[in-house]
């Protein structure tokens, strides 16, 4: 599949949100003690902030943007629908999340508690986007929401961690610590992806996908000269090398430099995690290998 | 329950591509809007189809034959592409099994393109919708055209009449015929999406003719090309 940069961006950046915004609520729940109103106000708006981010990087996906509206319509059998739909969901708790804590309003825990189940629900919807694709099996398997929801809670948590190390540093440790639970479980949940996807057959052949039982079948034409969509939508259109190298890659900068980082530095911790985590992003599209590719038998 | 599709004959498809001008022109000309063309007359000329003829060779030198494939949306009975739609603009009809979308609700975002295995939506680079055979259903339902003229733009201009159009619901009609009696087969049936479509598979004609049939009843005594034998006794008939 060809990795859209805007959707590497939606992606990466309200995971990043849901995971500070689940950080927020334990710290109040756990340390009520240790934050203050301002922290969680100001972590809410950081959470707005990276989840508004991605909302307006999901806009340059679509071929209509004005019509986005419409996306929620089809929530009973859309995954996509429904992610438009928990969403903004989530930002609003979010929203009234700061605002209570802020405005001094009250009712926060209960607040918190539907913010972080909207959180978790945000975190299925996305990857439910790609694991319903039935002909995608690096993608349809429980271990794609797993990842989604530990990898954006492992960024957001560092992210929380360098956060308060600006404004409240008691809290900076015990933040690192989960920073470091969290990365490290995404660290084997993403590399059991891995090596499941290493090890994947294809369901369907050049044989099945035009019918004929023959070993040796060549294509000769495409159909099309200069390309079409199917030349530039389901190939990621970079060199084997490429991609190869940019597991290496993704595995330092998301897991094992924000390992390293987060107690001292965590805010380079976070990101170094970010820029690791869209490479992880570009990989999670690359490697996965669209059947229709095989009727495009010279692009690949 | 009717389910129109189109049968597309592998054993006499020639390659010509008449079918994709065809539809290009019929798809284009209508009121749904033009199908894209992007640099048309420089390099790398690419544009929005609805149906493409790719070419395959089978085999290795000299056993290899040259298979013409047309691919286009199969309208699957269980379409992978419509649940997935977050618009409902991904549709497929109730009354006649054909898959469509609706352009004015499409939002452009791709997805049912990849939940379909066949790759047979194209995204329109300039209306910035996802576009795909209709079947010509602005022309197979229209009261206007003479009634033998009510097919698919492909079906109407395949010159050696590879393309079958028809309801596969219907088992007495000519494409369900085909399929059951010239070994139609789907593509990719692991992906459980029960295309609509069918093809009939490449066929060899040869004569087989086994030894005993060159022994031939009226003249018993001797294979075909071999010389007359005056030393065999004559038969019932040269007696008579």
């Amino acid at each position: 599949m060809h990795p859209a940069l805007s959707v590497i961006f939606l992606t990466t950046l309200i995971g990043a949100g849901q995971g500070l915004f689940i950080a927020l609520f334990f710290c109040e729940l756990l340390a009520p003690t240790a934050t203050t109103p301002g922290f969680l106000a100001g972590g809410s708006a950081l959470v707005l902030l990276l989840c508004g981010a991605g909302l307006i990087a999901s806009f340059f996906h679509l071929g209509h943007p004005e019509r986005a509206w419409r996306a929620a319509t089809m929530w009973r059998t859309s995954w996509l629908s429904r992610e438009v739909i928990a969403l903004p969901a989530f930002m609003a708790a979010a929203f009234a999340y700061g605002v209570a804590h802020w405005s001094g309003a009250g009712h926060t825990l209960l607040i918190g508690v539907v913010g972080v189940l909207l959180a978790l629900t945000l975190f299925i919807c996305t990857a439910m986007i790609y694991a319903a694709i039935k002909v995608l099996k690096e993608w349809a398997h429980p271990l794609t929401p797993v990842n989604f929801i530990l990898l954006g809670s492992a960024s957001g948590m560092t992210l929380a961690a360098a956060y308060a190390g600006f404004a409240a540093p008691e809290l900076t440790t015990a933040l690192a610590q989960a920073a470091v639970v969290l990365t490290s479980l995404a660290l084997l949940t993403r590399g059991a992806a891995l090596v499941r996807n290493a090890r994947l057959s294809p369901a369907s052949t050049l044989q099945t996908a035009i019918g004929i039982r023959h070993p040796r079948i060549v294509q000769k034409a495409q159909g099309a000269m200069g390309g079409s969509y199917n030349t530039r939508e389901f190939f990621h259109g970079k060199s084997a090398n490429f991609v190869r190298t940019i597991v290496p890659v993704f595995l330092v900068l998301t897991f094992f430099v924000p390992l390293a980082l987060v107690f001292s530095l965590p805010l380079l911790a976070f990101l170094a995690q970010y820029g690791g985590l869209m490479a992880e992003r570009w990989y999670f599209f690359a490697e996965a290998r669209h059947p229709q590719n095989l009727y495009y038998q010279g692009k690949s | 329950m009717t389910q129109l599709a189109l049968v597309i004959d592998l054993n006499v498809c020639v390659g010509c591509h008449a079918c994709v001008t065809n539809c290009k022109q019929w798809n284009t000309s209508g009121a749904a809007g033009s199908l894209t063309d992007c640099n048309p007359y420089e390099a790398e000329p690419n544009g929005t189809f609805f149906n493409r003829v790719q070419t395959f060779e089978v085999g290795s030198f000299p056993n290899t034959e040259t298979v013409h494939f047309p691919k286009s949306c199969l309208h699957c009975e269980d379409p992978a592409c419509v649940p997935v739609c977050p618009t409902g603009a991904s549709y497929k009809r109730k009354e006649d099994g054909i898959v469509l979308v609706d352009y004015d609700k499409c939002i452009g975002c791709k997805y049912c393109s990849w939940a379909c295995p066949y790759g047979v939506r194209e995204f329109d680079e300039q209306r910035k919708v996802m576009t795909k055979c209709t079947l010509c259903v602005d022309r197979i339902y229209d009261q206007s055209l003479p009634e033998e003229r009510r097919k698919p733009s492909c079906v109407l201009a395949c010159p050696p009449g590879a393309r079958l159009f028809g309801d596969v619901h219907d088992p007495e009609s000519e494409v369900s015929v085909a399929i059951r009696e010239r070994g139609g087969y789907v593509l990719m049936p692991e992906a459980n999406t029960k295309p609509a479509n069918h093809y009939l598979p490449r066929r060899k004609t040869a004569l087989k003719i086994r030894d005993e049939e060159l022994y031939r009843s009226d003249n018993p005594h001797k294979i075909d090309g071999a010389p007359f034998d005056k030393d065999l006794p004559p038969t019932n008939e040269e007696l008579n």
